[in-house]
Formats: structure tokens, C-alpha cells, sequence
């Protein structure tokens, strides 16, 4: 039992291989094979620009122009996808998550519970559903606050929900609050958020 | 074999301390990073900004990566390299590969920790919770935004164990000792380990079947190197402080092969109640419960061992280090095999159980063995003795006590964010509810960085100015009690 190949073919590769097969390969194959479900590309999840990406281009249209140009899909998805790095590279993950569970009434507080089919997209790879929630969960944020809101909460979170622990970040914007190439990319991919499941957002019960 | 000046069969020094002694320091230092990281980021959440909040680069997000992968990746591995270059020729009786590829190793490790670390600091992180050293490419493209710190990991662990594979391959008629059993597999792990959390998810699997892939590769980070390597320490220095052989080595063979089979089918129990398919959470629910028994035959292993020799608690300090390391080795266990059914999940999941649980783990089991490890080799290293035996004791009571009050303080905390989400109070109610929390952890905080700061210290004045070293002080007298 204790020879050398032993312990790296059994023990080491041979165990590792079995929950590999159990743990990724069994939930991968059922998810994609038998349930079919489609993967989507940035460019399909851009074909249509969300009405609060046209609203920022309304709001601010010099410095969308700057940054941005027109809306069309192309620049949604080049927001969609740095919006996505800016909320990875900031660590928004660490403290809010992306997935509404069956449990504990979250269906009540945030929304439907979240599908795998949700999931099954290039803004999702990958997943960014977080282990932790010190701020609420954000899986169905889209189209919940307008995006002069999402402004002031970042330049000053306190300033709309006086208790926040949430730190600010002022630095998405100007001094008059005009986002930012960041800011609005940020805010487009937070109001994108849940955007993919049909019927949401959905008006809230609870104060989240 | 004389335990300081272990000779090969030509009479040539075995251990390179010049190695051991770069890895711990450079190990300190990242634990030092990682724990004022750690600090600011708990005086962030209640309200205080110590570096102010007009810099992009100096979030408290930032902060979290620092915190967490500068003890994983800074303190841990370098930790458990250095032990790896004081055990595995002792047992192996074969120097390692190369003293040259040694320096390399250290050099190429620092950089990758240097390299994350500024990548950490201007977003470049990789959204693979535990593995955000970052990819150095734009996500979905193959285009270069930073240096591919990725790749640098994984050349670093090849190099990591090419250089201890090979004494141990050379061994390989030897009858094994149980830890070499568990460095052996560890090793094996580690690269598969890294290969598979950091490739798949992000180039191949979106969605529900990434996240099985990154709760396995959180879980089989801490299950399949860093477990490995505590345990197979553990039963190594703690019958040489001893001196006598470990109580049971059936019980050591049982425990490592029920290691090897449940412990890395636990993995997806990181995301339960999720869109991953019911069928594998119950099979990781299932395992979980079921490594709980092995970690009780280890522990049980270790506590008959020291039967007999109870006074060495008082008498060595590497010992205390190791034992109250088990004891919250226990706890921490004990508290999984609950904490992972969907009963508990529904409540605890996304609070601050899961932080005290992860704090607990990590400074509190690895980071005392680590300890232990430490307080027995560097006088060997540096040939000098501890400078403050008050220092030495002062870290000690520091870190126990503050890893225990973070523990209960978050666990507590835990309990009742997750009771007021489920009850669906108002989101701001359940964060007035956690202030006081945090403020509790932030004071436990401070006595860690003072336990740690004692260390250092201590460290640094025994390297520079100990007393001579004298071998026979540091033994365990053969007949305590």
C-alpha cells in the first residue's frame, strides 16, 4: 500500500479523478446534455441595449459620446463586459452575491429563484455567485433602481441608505457625478443583472 | 541520525537551512501583509477608512484579496515549503533536487506573490474565489492585460515538486513513513488542484457547472495540499518532540486513505441550495459528514500520543502550538459535519459563520502548526536560542485567545444575519445588528497583530542577537510525568 506509485497513481491522480468525475463532470453533463441549455455569447446577450443604457446616453450625452459613442450592441457590450471586470477586479463579489435560493423566503426579498439557464452565458464565466452577503444579493438588480440612484449610492452610499457599510467610490465619477468610462460601464452591467430571466425584474416586497 | 545535523550516506549535510530560513522569513512577512490587510479591511466595516476612500487602488475589496491569498499563497506555502525542506530529507535520507532550483523556487514564488499582489491592487484579480491571482489575459479573449501570474504558479509548483518529488522517487524502496504518504499525494494534488481551478472555469464551464468547478477547487485547495501538508507535519514533529512513535499508525493509514477517497468529494458543499443539480450537493453533503470521522481518527491519533507526556504542554512550546491547534482542528470539524446539511445552510450560508468557520482553519489550526513548526526550527536555524521566552508566550496567548473570540463573535453574528435575512427584516437592520460584531472582531483583530508583532520581533532578535544554540534544551526529558 505505501509504494511510491501507489500513493501518486491511486492516491494522488486515482481519488482526484473520482471526484472530479462526480463533482464536475456528472453536474457539467447534466446540466448542458440533458437539459440542452444554449450558451450565450456577449454579442447575443448585446443584441438588444437595455433601456437604462439608453437612458445613460440621454442623461450624459457628451460623456457617453466620449466614451462610448452611440448606443448600438457594440458599445453595450463592450460596457457589459467592462463593467464585468470592474466588478471583478473590485472584489463587488466578495460582499454581494448573485443567486436567489429557494430558501429562507429570498423569493420574497429579491425575486425568483435562480436557474441554471441563467447562468449559461460568457458574463457568467466565470460565475460570479459570491459566498457572502454583507450588502443584499444583486442576481436580480436590473431595472430595480433608476440609474441616477446607483449614481448617488456610489458616490456616497450613505447618502441613500443611511446605514450602508459599503465603502464609496467616487472615482467612477466626476465631480458634477457625471460617470466615468467605469461608471458607466458599472452601472449598465448592474442594471443587466437578472436582466436574461424572463418576467424580471419584478416590483419588490421587501425593502432589500 | 542525530536530529540537527542529519548526514547522508557520504556524510553530507542533508537539510539546506539557508532555504528554510528564506521560506520562513519570506512566509512572515506575507503573513504580516496578509494580517494588516486583514485589519483594515474589518476597521472598513465599521466606517473607519485608514487610507482613505478616493483611491481606487486602496478598497477594502483589494484588501480582501491580500487578506486571503497572501495567507494562502505567501504564508502557507512558503511555511510548508520550508518544512518540506527540514522533513522530506530526513525521512528520505536523499538530499533534494537541487540547492540552486531551491533559490529558484524562492525567487520565482516571491515574484508571483509581488507580481498578484500588484495585481490585486489595480483590478486585475480572477473571479475564482481563493485563486484570484490573476490570468494576465482580458476575460474571454487571449489578449495580455498583466503578466500571466497564473502560468508563474503553475511553473512554481512544477518546479516545488520536481525539487521534493525527486528524494522521495529515490526512496522509493524505502518502507514509507505516513508522512511522506501525504506529501507524496499532496504534491500530486496541488498541481491538479491549481491546473483545474484555474483553467476549466474560467476557459471552459460558465454558470452552475463552473461553480461545482471552483467549490471543488476551494475545497480541494485547503483539502488536497494544505491538509496534507499540516497532517504529515504534524505526524512528523510531534513524535520527535516527543520522542516517542506516533500512538497508532493503522489509524494514521486509515486516515490517510479516507482522506484521499472523501475528502475532495466534498467540494460542491461551497454552493448548496444552488442551481447546481440536487443530486451532487447530496453527494457532497454525504462525504462532508464523512471526512468528520476521519479527522476524528487523526485527532484521536494525536491525543493518545501525547498520553503520558501531558507536561510537555508546559514544557515545549511547539507543542502547546500543536495541540490547541487540534483542538480547534476539532471544533472546526465538528462544526462542518453541521454546518454543511441544508439545515444549517439555509440560515448560515452568505454570513459571517462561514468567515468565523474560515478563520478558524486558517489561522487558527494551520497557521498554530505552522507556529509550532517555527518556534522548533529557526533556533536550529539560525543556531541561535529564542530571544524572549515572555514574547514567545505573549503570541501564544494572543493569537489562542484572539482567533477564539473571532470565532464566537462571527459565528454569533452569523446566527443572527441569518435569522433577520430569513425573517426578512429590513436589509439595513441586519447590518445595525452586525456593527457590534464587528467591532468585537475588529478588536480580536488587534490582539492577533500584536501576537504577531511579538513574533516578528522575536524572530528577528533571535536571528540577530539569541544566545548560543544548545541542542539538549529543546528536548522533552524522556520520562516527563
Amino acid at each position: 500500500m505505501e509504494r511510491f506509485y501507489t500513493l501518486v497513481f491511486i492516491g494522488g491522480v486515482g481519488c482526484f479523478a473520482i471526484a472530479f468525475l462526480l463533482s464536475m463532470i456528472f453536474p457539467w453533463m447534466s446540466l448542458e446534455s440533458f437539459h440542452g441549455m444554449d450558451y450565450h455569447t456577449l454579442e447575443q446577450l448585446a443584441e438588444k441595449p437595455s433601456v437604462e443604457f439608453v437612458q445613460l446616453e440621454q442623461r450624459f450625452p457628451a460623456a457617453f459620446k466620449e466614451h462610448y459613442g452611440e448606443v448600438s450592441p457594440a458599445s453595450y457590450a463592450k460596457a457589459l463586459q467592462r463593467g464585468r471586470d470592474v466588478y471583478v477586479g473590485q472584489a463587488c463579489w466578495h460582499c454581494h452575491s448573485q443567486y436567489v435560493r429557494v430558501v429562507s423566503n429570498e423569493h420574497v426579498r429579491w425575486g425568483p429563484p435562480s436557474s441554471a439557464q441563467e447562468y449559461q452565458n460568457a458574463l457568467n464565466q466565470p460565475h460570479l455567485w459570491g459566498t457572502r452577503r454583507v450588502g443584499p444579493d444583486l442576481a436580480r438588480e436590473g431595472g430595480k433602481k433608476s440609474n441616477d440612484w446607483h449614481i448617488a449610492h456610489f458616490i456616497n452610499p450613505k447618502s441613500v441608505v443611511p446605514h450602508s457599510v459599503m465603502p464609496p467610490y467616487p472615482f467612477y465619477f466626476d465631480e458634477k457625478g457625471v460617470p466615468n468610462e467605469d461608471g458607466f460601464a458599472l452601472i449598465t452591467y448592474l442594471q443587466w443583472l437578472g436582466t436574461v430571466q424572463a418576467g424580471i425584474p419584478v416590483a419588490e416586497r421587501v425593502t432589500p | 541520525m542525530n536530529a540537527t545535523t542529519a548526514l547522508g550516506t557520504h556524510g553530507e549535510p542533508l537539510v539546506n537551512y539557508r532555504l528554510i530560513k528564506a521560506h520562513l522569513t519570506a512566509g512572515a512577512i506575507a503573513l504580516s501583509i496578509s494580517m494588516i490587510a486583514g485589519f483594515l479591511y474589518a476597521l472598513q466595516y465599521v466606517g473607519y477608512y485608514p487610507l482613505g476612500h478616493d483611491n481606487w487602488m486602496l478598497t477594502p475589496g483589494h484588501m480582501r484579496f491580500l487578506h486571503t491569498n497572501m495567507a494562502a499563497y505567501g504564508w502557507l506555502v512558503n511555511g510548508f515549503t520550508a518544512m518540506l525542506y527540514y522533513v522530506v530529507p530526513r525521512l528520505t535520507g536523499k538530499k533534494v533536487l537541487s540547492d540552486k532550483l531551491g533559490e529558484l523556487i524562492f525567487w520565482v514564488w516571491q515574484l508571483i506573490l509581488a507580481l498578484a499582489l500588484f495585481g490585486y491592487l489595480t483590478d486585475k484579480a480572477q473571479a475564482i474565489e481563493w485563486g484570484e491571482t490573476p490570468t494576465g489575459f482580458r476575460p474571454g479573449t487571449w489578449e495580455l492585460n498583466y503578466v500571466p501570474v497564473d502560468l508563474l504558479v503553475v511553473i512554481g509548483a512544477v518546479l516545488v515538486i520536481v525539487q521534493f518529488m525527486t528524494p522521495i522517487y529515490h526512496a522509493r524502496d524505502q518502507k514509507f513513513y505516513v508522512t511522506l504518504w501525504y506529501f507524496t499525494t499532496g504534491l500530486v494534488w496541488l498541481a491538479l488542484t491549481y491546473l483545474m481551478g484555474n483553467i476549466m472555469p474560467e476557459w471552459m464551464l460558465p454558470g452552475a457547472a463552473g461553480a461545482a468547478t471552483t467549490g471543488l477547487f476551494i475545497h480541494d485547495l485547503v483539502g488536497l495540499y494544505v491538509t496534507p501538508m499540516g497532517w504529515g507535519m504534524m505526524y512528523f514533529f510531534v513524535p520527535l518532540i516527543l520522542k516517542k512513535p506516533i500512538w497508532s499508525h493503522s489509524l494514521s493509514v486509515i486516515g490517510f486513505w479516507a482522506l484521499a477517497f472523501f475528502y475532495p468529494l466534498g467540494g460542491v458543499h461551497h454552493f448548496l441550495i444552488s442551481p447546481i443539480p440536487d443530486y451532487v450537493e447530496f453527494g457532497a453533503i454525504t462525504t462532508t459528514i464523512a471526512i468528520e470521522v476521519v479527522v476524528t481518527t487523526v485527532v484521536v491519533n494525536f491525543f493518545m500520543t501525547l498520553r503520558s507526556k501531558w507536561s510537555a504542554l508546559r514544557t515545549s512550546m511547539a507543542i502547546r502550538w500543536f495541540y490547541v491547534g487540534a483542538v480547534f482542528y476539532f471544533i472546526t470539524c465538528l462544526q462542518c459535519a453541521f454546518q454543511v446539511t441544508w439545515m444549517f445552510q439555509k440560515v448560515i450560508h452568505f454570513t459571517d459563520w462561514v468567515v468565523g468557520h474560515a478563520h478558524l482553519i486558517m489561522f487558527g489550526v494551520f497557521t498554530f502548526w505552522l507556529f509550532g513548526v517555527i518556534d522548533w526550527l529557526w533556533p536550529r536555524v539560525c543556531r541561535r536560542e529564542w530571544y524572549s521566552n515572555t514574547l514567545r508566550g505573549w503570541q501564544f496567548w494572543m493569537w489562542s485567545v484572539g482567533v477564539l473570540i473571532m470565532f464566537f463573535d462571527l459565528m454569533i453574528a452569523g446566527l443572527v444575519h441569518g435569522y433577520m435575512q430569513r425573517d426578512l427584516n429590513d436589509w439595513s437592520d441586519i447590518l445595525r445588528m452586525s456593527e457590534p460584531f464587528w467591532w468585537v472582531r475588529a478588536f480580536s483583530g488587534v490582539m492577533i497583530l500584536i501576537g504577531l508583532f511579538c513574533q516578528l520581533y522575536n524572530m528577528y532578535m533571535t536571528a540577530k542577537a539569541g544566545a548560543a544554540y544548545q541542542e539538549d534544551k529543546h528536548y522533552v526529558p524522556a520520562n516527563a510525568d
